[in-house]
């Protein structure tokens, strides 16, 4: 198996801080925005997204603008597989209604995810408009699903596995590659 | 991963923990617009209730029916049959109606375990409390209650932040107060408070103690005063006393019984500012537990009933989803 880093510290950082600004200006500065976090790894990359827009704009807090939302509930495959046990869901204070929410994710692949969080969201509230936040696009979509903010575009084969690591929940950012296939082709495909 | 609900010997740490973590986050439902998980979204949960029980009846219901399931009331008070016979036909019925899971309550100790190891059903069965064996649910209940008042959190209501998230009830002194013989409530407390970390003292006459409570992992108290004395309860649990239940004297009089092991008057005021009130209802008020006792600011009763939901919601949630293979932390 072949292990290959694609985004280290730094580009990790600097994708957030590129996301951030984008999210600022697709809306028109913070008004009204909720970073909502997908558990496990979504929810500490929307807690750095709010802080970049909390520096950027001036008057908004992270903490009335950031928080979590569990999608385990909402799966698809809840009666197959291990007992999931679910995560938390915290929504700021102030609701969802009439917001723009940035959903996040760590990676986007088969859609299904943001499939189940658009459906817990719509139990929780009603947004006027959702967009969906990722660091890495690895494709491969099952669902009718597209990102609007991407941290990277990685291009992969199927049986690789993308893994994102982050401060907060492994000890440092990396987001590694790893082909199943043992010769060199494996790498030069991906 | 647990199969079946039986009885709080059964849980260890770990799934008494997420089990509780699971709580606490449908308690987030009842403060939502839709208050529904589409969790259990075409599956059916038979409530079979062989002794009555509006309460517990209806906490199960409201939870099977918040996570979409289909409910069953399948009420087996005043049949003739024989019990044996009956619990039989009765589980092979519901087996060939597909019922997913099963809610039992019945007077017979033991009852929910001979369901679960029978062969009639293969659904879950859980059990809403079996003569003076077990209630699982209700020490559950009792904990998540106790752990959100440990963690400085309202006691009830959908969970503000994570503090109580993962933890036990490690070093908590609780103290269980009178008919623990006749208590299934006592049982499942003792056994999931230990599994938990909390030290437990059970407080009451010795005629209402069960043979061979020294070998339970509690302290056994005679005398109500001695314990207040002995140590600083973070919780008080008292007990009602069962009349339906007993057939011989157990004591002298209620008089004496209020007098020698009720949260009087003055014993509650002689409680530390700290101590949780809690009951598992129904209370007989001015016998076991005096009215200040049990309106005051720190009684959880209804906050214990209000969590029931939340509490059943997750172990419905924890023995019908997944298929079997290892927990996910």
């Amino acid at each position: 198996m072949r292990v290959r880093t694609v985004l280290d510290e730094a580009e990790v950082s600097r994708a957030v801080s590129r996301i951030a600004h984008e999210i600022v200006e697709a809306n028109k500065g913070a008004e009204g925005l909720r970073i909502l976090g997908i558990p496990t790894r979504g929810v500490p990359l929307a807690r750095r997204l709010a802080e970049r827009i909390a520096d950027i704009e001036p008057g908004v807090a992270a903490d009335d603008i950031a928080g979590s939302l569990d999608i385990t509930m909402y799966r698809d495959d809840l009666r197959r597989g291990r007992l999931r046990a679910p995560e938390p869901t915290r929504i700021p204070a102030a609701g969802v209604d009439g917001t723009t929410v940035v959903l996040v994710d760590d990676v986007l692949f088969s859609g299904r995810t943001v499939r189940a969080a658009l459906d817990s969201l719509a139990d929780i509230g009603r947004p006027d408009t959702v967009r969906l936040a990722v660091l890495v696009d690895r494709g491969h979509r099952a669902l009718p699903i597209r990102a609007d903010h991407v941290g990277k575009n990685l291009p992969t084969a199927i049986d690789e596995r993308v893994s994102v690591a982050l401060r907060e929940v492994d000890g440092s950012d990396t987001v590694t590659i790893a082909s199943a296939d043992t010769d060199d082709e494996g790498e030069a495909r991906a | 991963m647990i199969r079946h609900l039986l009885s709080t010997a059964d849980l260890g740490r770990e799934d008494a923990v997420r089990i509780l973590d699971t709580a606490e986050e449908m308690s987030q439902v009842s403060a939502r617009e839709v208050k529904k998980l589409p969790v259990l979204r075409g599956r059916t949960v038979v409530n079979l209730f062989f002794e009555d029980s509006t309460r517990t009846r209806i906490s199960f219901e409201a939870a099977a029916k918040r996570l979409s399931a289909d409910v069953i009331n399948f009420s087996a008070k005043g049949s003739s049959v024989s019990k044996g016979e009956s619990l039989q036909d009765t589980a092979q019925t519901l087996a060939a109606m597909g019922a997913d899971a099963v809610v039992v309550r019945h007077p017979g100790s033991g009852a929910p375990a001979r369901l679960a190891a029978a062969g009639w059903i293969g659904a879950p069965i859980l059990n809403a409390g079996d003569g003076t064996h077990e209630h699982p649910t209700q020490a559950l209940l009792d904990a998540f209650t106790l752990r959100r008042a440990l963690a400085g959190l309202p006691a009830s209501g959908p969970a503000e932040g994570d503090r109580a998230r993962g933890a036990g009830l490690d070093g908590a002194q609780v103290a269980i107060v009178g008919d623990v013989l006749h208590s299934r409530v006592a049982r499942s407390n003792v056994h999931l408070l230990r599994a938990l970390g909390a030290h437990v003292s059970l407080i009451a006459p010795p005629t209402l103690l069960p043979w061979g409570v020294h070998t339970w992992p509690a302290e056994v108290f005679y005398d109500f005063d001695e314990a207040l004395a002995a140590h600083d309860f973070d919780a008080v649990m008292m007990l009602r006393v069962q009349f339906e239940r007993m057939h011989q004297s157990f004591f002298p009089n209620t008089r004496e019984y209020t007098r020698l092991w009720g949260l009087t008057e003055q014993r509650y005021r002689r409680l530390p500012a700290h101590t949780a009130i809690m009951h598992p209802g129904p209370m007989n008020r001015g016998f076991e537990i005096c009215a200040s006792a049990a309106d005051a600011e720190r009684a959880l009763i209804l906050d214990q009933v209000e969590n029931g939901v939340s509490v059943r919601m997750a172990a419905l949630y924890e023995l019908l989803t997944g298929d079997g293979t290892e927990a996910q932390q």
